[in-house]
């Protein structure tokens, strides 16, 4: 068992260990899945492939019981079954991952697991069986947990180690792993396909989510696309092309920029062909040589030029200079630790890094929404540290928040309403504190059209638009203020693969026009497809730089992971932390 | 099988009709109330309606109650539209009435029309500052407004009492017969007076006038106006607010002086429309404060539902204090203010609600479900 066999091989023939036949469910008219079928064998990894909204959550819902089928069958080992809750569906045999992990912070990883299952001893707790079990499962998959730890001392991967003991606790045959590697680091995530294929080694069936292409690649035994709720087709993993997924995605051919750029795959070779830069460019001073070490660019000090298409030469002094910068986190401990970073008019500077690591912190001290302990952020010579956000903006920031939901729009007002938001004050929209509302429509209208908003009607309330339709209203909003310095933060988490190749030509756009871009993401290949410069955040501070031509993909992973670039003896102040 | 599901719209008629239907099955709930108690409720209701409305004088005490109930209603609706939750109406009430009837007995030799201004300003500045104390505490400590306001009641109650009962202040009337045996206010002059419109023996108080212009101009500026887009940002989102760099503590700060100010106007009204003296038992008796958090939650913050609900519950209280005897349960009023609470707040919620029959449903639960539902 513990030779890697084949994957053909570990595969079980006979019956499948699920299958789901002509799967509908429909909301509130609209159809989420139609006739979808699907069947994973025993000792397969078998995965769900689609954009947001392609049906894979919504079938995976109705597997766990979360969801009733409007039409359809589900067969566990031959036999149908109704599964009616995820009570249901554990008594099955299912186990579900899910993405926003479903644990109880305070306690530890044995209550956790044993949390909800009846203990032999009656209504006593059996603390030491559970952490025996765990200890063996621990041990048969390499899932490296301590039964004892409290889960709020635990890692992000630790934490869906608990999640995949949990199921396995339960005697799960069937796994469901909703997009697992969405918060893992590249190493994390190769720790995840260990445990994975040893699981399926074992004869477990697994589900795996995800639209990430390089991973769906490498780990799968067989790949089914979903689009707009339709099975486009079930291939094997092992004759696929990355194309030919994306194209089953998307429904169309994407141009071949735009591909390498949002599936964010990466030839196989080490050195990157930089396939969204038309024009390769000698690199300019300042930027990195093809060596991958990070420079020490003093701050303000570096002339660029960095000459090619759709990039306007950023000379001259950086928009945007934080120096020194310290913010407190949430939990009393700094959580940003003596940055710093500066940011030329017309290019893209990415801050790539596992989430965690202080970014959002960043990004809110610069948006003036946290005041920082210590240092400065200068945006053309005015500080904006200490600030609030009117005055950030008045400086000319314009930042596009992480969270959407919360902090971008007001979900329950309608589209006009958000797109004046921060914009309320403007003199174009308001006499002598009366709204003029005629303005405000014309100026609303014209926003829809010109960053194509799908919306009914402006009256329709933010909520009842999609992600990437809430995102472009942001960015809408955001860029019609013409910033000197747009900070986004996560451009395209959690949105469809048409709004974020239009988010992210909006970006380049921007970068054309001069201004000076600021990235946050945790997605690497978004950095790596956008961004100049690549800054990779660890602890809160930079621990190197890369340039996106120049570095491979595992050199930044080892970065967002802590491992240091070996730096040259004088690399200076972005290494030192 | 039959399932219940959220729904995402609400249409408009429904919007309208539903706060009528509650009230239909609030009538219907009270009269089983009535026949269990052995009542005719139709006779009672007929009872009840005279009270209120047809018979002599009726009509013009049911705006007696009304009138500082628009005024408590209004202030309790601003502040909860924007999710602040001033409780303390009550005691800026009080505040009110001791500022407007200071004002009315310094000011008493000024011309009435001078005078009523000047003592509706006592009234709003005084109410506005006793709300802002929960107010300060509540921008910069981050203590919680409901526990603050509602303490402060029993501190201006106690104020009241005090400056009446057991002190010799300037409002206490020391010179009197009457005061001597027993501790009153000093009355106004007349020309502190607020002149009613009468219309045939139906006299329409000037204070619920005033209320009725104050609920229009609320509406437009909670519907027209820059603050008032403030306000209902941060009502729904306060890190929405932050975000769009308004500034959130500035608002909090108005929204609970206003609300003060409305509640403290309610004050002015008792002492220029009905009282014409400071009553500490009177004020602290009629709790109109409190029922004024029963209106704005009947009227669902909306300004100018506020007019009408204050107008009902007015009527029904009046109706209560009218027919109380033996023929007229005790406590009736207070078992419909409350059924009909119940049933209009009931069915606001149950309206974002729609019942399916047919195959089980959930409602979706996250975006991607909501896409996808879409």
């Amino acid at each position: 068992m513990n030779d890697t066999t084949p994957a053909t091989a570990r595969i079980r023939d006979g019956v499948p260990l699920l299958e789901m036949r002509g799967i509908t469910k429909r909301f509130a008219g609209v159809v989420a899945d139609d006739g979808v079928d699907f069947d994973v064998r025993a000792g397969e990894i078998h995965t769900l492939f689609g954009e947001n909204g392609a049906g894979k959550s919504t079938l995976m819902r109705v597997l766990y019981g979360f969801h009733h089928p409007d039409a359809g069958e589900i067969r566990i080992n031959g036999s149908p079954v109704s599964i009616a809750s995820p009570a249901d569906a554990i008594r099955h045999g299912i186990g579900m991952i899910h993405q926003h992990f479903m644990l109880v912070n305070t306690l530890s990883v044995a209550d956790n697991v044993a949390l909800g299952l009846r203990s032999s001893r009656g209504p006593l707790t059996e603390p030491g069986r559970v952490s025996e079990r765990i200890r063996e499962l621990s041990a048969t998959y390499h899932l490296q947990v301590d039964p004892q730890a409290l889960i709020w001392q635990l890692s992000v991967g630790e934490r869906q180690r608990v999640e995949i003991v949990k199921a396995l606790y339960r005697n799960a045959t069937l796994l469901i792993l909703d997009e697992p590697t969405a918060v893992l680091t590249p190493q994390e995530v190769d720790d995840l396909f260990t445990v994975l294929r040893r699981m399926a080694e074992d004869g477990k069936g697994l589900v795996f989510i995800s639209h990430k292409v390089r991973e769906v690649l490498g780990l799968s035994d067989r790949i089914t696309v979903l689009r707009a709720g339709h099975r486009i087709g079930t291939l094997p993993a092992a004759g696929a092309t990355r194309d030919q997924l994306v194209q089953m995605m998307v429904g169309h051919a994407l141009p071949a920029r735009e591909l390498a750029a949002e599936t964010g795959f990466t030839a196989e070779t080490p050195k990157r062909a930089p396939a969204d830069r038309p024009e390769p460019a000698p690199p300019g001073p300042g930027t990195l040589a093809d060596t991958g070490t990070p420079t020490a660019p003093g701050i303000g000090s570096v002339a660029r030029g960095v000459g090619r298409a759709g990039t306007v030469a950023a000379a001259g002094a950086p928009r945007l200079v934080v120096r020194d910068l310290t913010v407190r986190g949430d939990r009393g401990a700094d959580a940003v630790r003596g940055l710093s970073l500066a940011v030329h008019g017309g290019e893209i500077v990415g801050i790539a890094g596992v989430s965690g690591n202080g970014q959002r912190e960043l990004a809110e001290a610069i948006a003036g929404l946290r005041r920082p302990s210590s240092g400065s952020i200068l945006l053309e010579g005015t500080e904006l540290a200490g600030g609030n956000p009117a005055r950030a903006r008045l400086a000319g920031l314009g930042y596009v928040p992480e969270e959407r939901m919360r902090d971008g729009v007001v979900p329950d007002f309608s589209v006009a309403e958000n797109l004046l938001l921060v914009d309320s004050h403007e003199p174009a929209f308001s006499r002598l504190g009366f709204l003029r509302s005629g303005e405000i429509r014309r100026h609303c209208e014209e926003l829809v059209r010109a960053f194509d908003i799908r919306t009914p009607t402006l009256e329709a309330p933010a909520r009842t638009l999609s992600g990437g339709n809430i995102q472009k209203l942001i960015m809408a909003r955001e860029l019609s203020r013409e910033p000197r310095v747009l900070l986004v933060a996560q451009p395209t988490r959690g949105i469809d693969v048409a709004a974020a190749a239009y988010i992210h030509d909006r970006l380049r756009e921007q970068r054309a026009r001069g201004v000076g871009v600021l990235i946050i993401s945790e997605d690497l290949d978004e950095v790596m497809a956008l961004a100049d410069r690549i800054l990779v955040m660890y602890e809160g501070a930079i621990i190197g730089e890369a340039a996106p031509g120049a570095s491979t993909r595992e050199s930044i992973g080892l970065m967002m992971a802590g491992v240091r670039p070996e730096a040259p003896a004088d690399a200076g102040s972005w290494a030192t932390v | 099988m039959i399932a219940i599901e959220r729904s995402l719209d609400t249409p408009r008629w429904q919007r309208i009709a539903l706060p009528f239907a509650s009230l239909v099955l609030a009538a219907v709930i009270s009269g089983i109330v009535l026949l269990v108690s052995g009542h005719n409720p139709i006779a009672t209701y007929e009872q009840i309606y005279a009270a209120s409305f047809t018979s002599s004088g009726a009509l013009t005490s049911t705006f007696v109650y009304a009138t500082p109930l628009l005024f408590t209603g209004l202030a309790a609706a601003v502040a909860f539209r924007m999710r602040i939750w001033n409780i303390g109406g009550e005691g800026q009430l009080y505040m009110g009435a001791i500022g407007a009837s200071g004002i009315g007995l310094l000011l008493g030799s000024w011309p009435t029309l001078l005078l009523i201004p000047a003592m509706m300003a006592g009234g709003v500045v005084a109410g506005a500052l006793w709300a802002l104390i929960p107010g300060l505490l509540r921008a910069f400590l981050q203590t919680n407004e409901i526990l603050v306001s509602l303490m402060l009641n029993y501190v201006a109650g106690l104020v009241m009492y005090f400056l009446i009962y057991d002190s010799q202040s300037y409002w206490r009337d020391l010179t009197s017969p009457t005061a001597l045996v027993f501790p009153t206010g000093k009355t106004l002059a007349a020309s502190a007076t607020w002149p009613g419109l009468t219309i045939g023996t139906f006299t329409l108080p000037l204070g619920f006038i005033a209320g009725a212009v104050l609920a229009v101009l609320l509406l437009v500026l909670v519907r027209g106006t820059r603050f008032g887009f403030e306000m209902r940002v941060m009502g729904d989102s306060t890190s929405a607010a932050t975000y769009s760099g308004m500034r959130t503590r500035r608002i909090i700060l108005a929204v609970m002086a206003l609300s003060g100010a409305l509640a403290g106007l309610a004050g002015a009204s008792q002492i220029g429309d009905f009282g014409h003296v400071l009553d500490p038992r009177g004020l602290e008796q009629a709790q109109y404060g409190y029922t004024g958090i029963v209106v704005a939650a009947l009227a669902l913050y909306n300004p100018l539902a506020v007019v009408v609900v204050a107008i009902l519950i007015g009527a029904l209280n009046n109706a209560g204090f009218a027919l109380q005897g033996p023929g007229f349960p005790p406590g009736l009023v207070g078992t419909m203010e409350g059924i009909i609470l119940f049933s209009v707040l009931g069915g606001e919620i149950l309206g974002r609600y729609r019942i399916r029959v047919g195959s089980r449903v959930r409602p979706p639960e996250t975006q991607a479900e909501l896409d996808a539902a879409r």
